[in-house]
């Protein structure tokens, strides 16, 4: 995160630590394999369709649909992080209390479940006859096989990126910032949301962005709980999957290709703010 | 292409993945044979190899190990045609062996003059399962489109039994407004609307509907129904055999090019044929399904099936027009599918 030249474009003096080269070549080589070589191939595939199909495949009503879903609930999910993680972070760092250790582990689950599991157990939870599900049919709430049902599935896949992009950045906040704030007559209100949350905000974005992008790509754990209704619960991931069904191989990479666009697009927007944000409030810029 | 390369290899984990699943046989075999199928056949292929491997090992006095990789048809063709190395298919559609035989060209396009039967050893259809009591009073495919019924059926477009379930509810909408397809089309329409979760495979609906509650009706296949009640306890479910249905043939074929290219083509053959025969019918007939000689099976098992009058695919010109014209991009599925709101 440092190591930033300071705002210019341009490339780095010739430095006294060795190794710049090489290591730019074998950074290159390995993006080039893992990452561009496999995109490239999307965007080769889905030009064999060429513009007017590509575009009537981009254009029609369920891809765009699917794709609102797909990039709608994903928001909200990632913003729902987004609040709780920094909650969740800030109890982490700042106090201390028997089964923290547990609790600092059980974080990161997420990332180690299958999510297809998680989508099964979710599911399970939130259908109408499961635990939480019965108690909230009553109430006419139905949370499995809508696009709730989604959200919440989102939310638990993405729940870790947020917390462990923030938990360190926060661990670095001395606490004689908020001393001085209070000294200076803050309130705790003022504290928060005038010291302590802009200095966090290129974190929260990293977090928010990573969070956001896994759930736009997650496909196992939605597919249980989303109930796959076209135009209500079809997410862009099972529409690829629908157009492989029906080997429809170009329409499928064409879906991938868009969703591609768009989360790079936003992954950038969001990059641009975040870099923006670090300059004028960050710790460690 | 380097993207083929990492789907051939992606294919191979995959494969690797349901070798230590599916294989339950002694380490160092003779013959290895990969039969990959589709999802409600793991039962009928787990006694159905056990019972192989032992005659091929009393007839040749070789060990055969046989690998059974199951999940949705589709997907199933699709990791074939990536490179998964089967030595035969046993799959819910004749479309997906079309598909790798035109993909790949591993598998013959006459793969259906093969074996007997074209190719189909035992068949199935397409049955209603409800809930203790039938509450609903569903009898027929008509009651399903009553107003308070929700009918659960996996998504056509992901699942060769929902497509099997779609065409049975259009035969008999036909049939029951004298041939008139406007008037089918219009039925399966509003019992789409009728469908709270589309799954993405039959076993998936099969968990909507038995574990999560969901629904009055579950269209089955004919042997997945049976299980659910074999293995839930019958005091929860009950099959409701409507008067018409469809008949499924879920056929099978030797991947050419991959058992010349392991030497396993005997065994492949021997392997298939078994299935026609009676222990094969017989084991098929255990399993609830309907085998093509059912003289040869046990009568008690046949006497499960109650008869019904059928539909076939051929009705609908075969899955080479029934395919892109129902379940295909922009077709019948795609243009009367109007989410209930």
């Amino acid at each position: 995160m440092k190591a930033h030249s300071p705002t210019r474009w341009r490339f780095k003096r010739p430095s006294v630590i060795p190794g710049f080269g090489m290591a730019l070549g074998l950074t290159l080589t390995w993006l080039t394999l893992l990452i561009l070589i496999p995109l490239s191939g999307l965007a080769v595939r889905s030009s064999a369709l060429g513009w007017e199909k590509f575009w009537s495949i981009a254009l029609d009503q369920r891809t765009l649909n699917a794709l609102r879903i797909s990039f709608g609930t994903a928001f909200i999910a990632a913003i729902v992080n987004a609040v709780f993680g920094i909650i969740l972070a800030w109890v982490l760092v700042r106090y201390r209390f028997p089964g923290k250790r547990v609790i600092d582990a059980m974080v990161d689950l997420p990332f180690a479940l299958p999510t297809a599991v998680a989508g099964i157990a979710l599911a399970t939870l939130y259908a109408p006859n499961g635990w939480i599900g019965q108690f909230l049919t009553p109430l006419g709430i139905k949370i499995a096989f809508t696009p709730a049902g989604i959200v919440v599935a989102l939310i638990f896949v993405g729940l870790p990126f947020v917390v462990r992009t923030v938990q360190p950045i926060m661990e670095e906040i001395d606490k004689e910032v908020e001393e001085a704030a209070a000294t200076l007559g803050a309130n705790r209100f003022q504290t928060i949301f005038r010291v302590l949350l802009p200095g966090l905000a290129p974190a929260v974005l990293t977090g928010f962005a990573l969070a956001f992008a896994r759930g736009v790509g997650e496909y196992g754990s939605v597919i249980f709980i989303a109930g796959n209704l076209p135009f209500k619960s079809e997410i862009a991931p099972l529409l690829i999957v629908i157009k492989l069904e029906e080997y429809n191989y170009a329409a499928a990479t064409a879906i991938a290709a868009i969703m591609l666009i768009l989360s790079f697009t936003m992954l950038l927007v969001i990059n641009l703010i975040q870099s923006w944000s670090r300059r004028r409030y960050g710790y460690g810029a | 292409m380097q993207t083929q390369r990492f789907t051939r290899l992606l294919a191979a984990a995959v494969m690797a993945g349901s070798f230590a699943i599916g294989s339950i046989a002694p380490a160092f075999a003779d013959q290895t044979l990969l039969n990959v199928s589709y999802d409600p056949t793991r039962e009928l292929y787990k006694d159905f190899n056990a019972a192989f491997a032992a005659k091929w090992q009393k007839d040749s006095g070789e060990t055969v190990t046989i690998q059974a990789s199951h999940g949705g048809s589709g997907a199933q063709a699709r990791s074939v045609i990536d490179g998964l190395d089967a030595d035969v298919v046993t799959l819910a559609l004749e479309g997906d062996i079309d598909a790798i035989a035109k993909a790949t060209g591993k598998i013959p396009a006459d793969w259906k003059t093969k074996f007997p039967n074209n190719s189909t050893p035992y068949t199935s259809t397409i049955v209603f399962l409800v809930r203790k009591g039938n509450p609903k009073g569903i009898k027929d495919w008509g009651d399903l489109v009553k107003d308070d019924v929700q009918v659960i059926t996996p998504n056509p477009k992901t699942s060769g039994g929902a497509r099997w379930n779609f065409l049975a509810a259009w035969a008999w909408a036909k049939q029951a407004n004298g041939g008139d397809e406007a008037k089918a089309q219009d039925y399966v329409g509003k019992l789409l609307q009728h469908v709270p979760v589309l799954d993405t495979g039959a076993r998936g609906a099969t968990t909507t509907f038995v574990q999560r509650g969901l629904g009055d009706v579950l269209l089955a296949w004919e042997n997945e129904a049976y299980l659910s009640l074999e293995e839930l306890g019958p005091d929860q479910f009950e099959i409701v055999t409507p008067s018409f249905s469809i008949r499924a043939d879920p056929p099978i074929a030797i991947v050419d090019g991959n058992v010349d290219k392991k030497g396993t083509r005997k065994v492949a053959e021997a392997y298939l044929n078994y299935l026609y025969s009676d222990e094969g019918q017989k084991i098929a007939a255990k399993h609830y399904y309907r085998p093509i000689k059912p003289e040869a099976a046990d009568p008690a098992d046949i006497a499960r099936f109650p008869k019904l009058t059928l539909a076939t695919i051929d009705d609908f010109g075969g899955w080479k027009s029934a395919q892109p014209k129902f379940f295909g991009d922009g077709g019948v599925f795609d243009q009367i599918y109007k989410p209930a709101q």
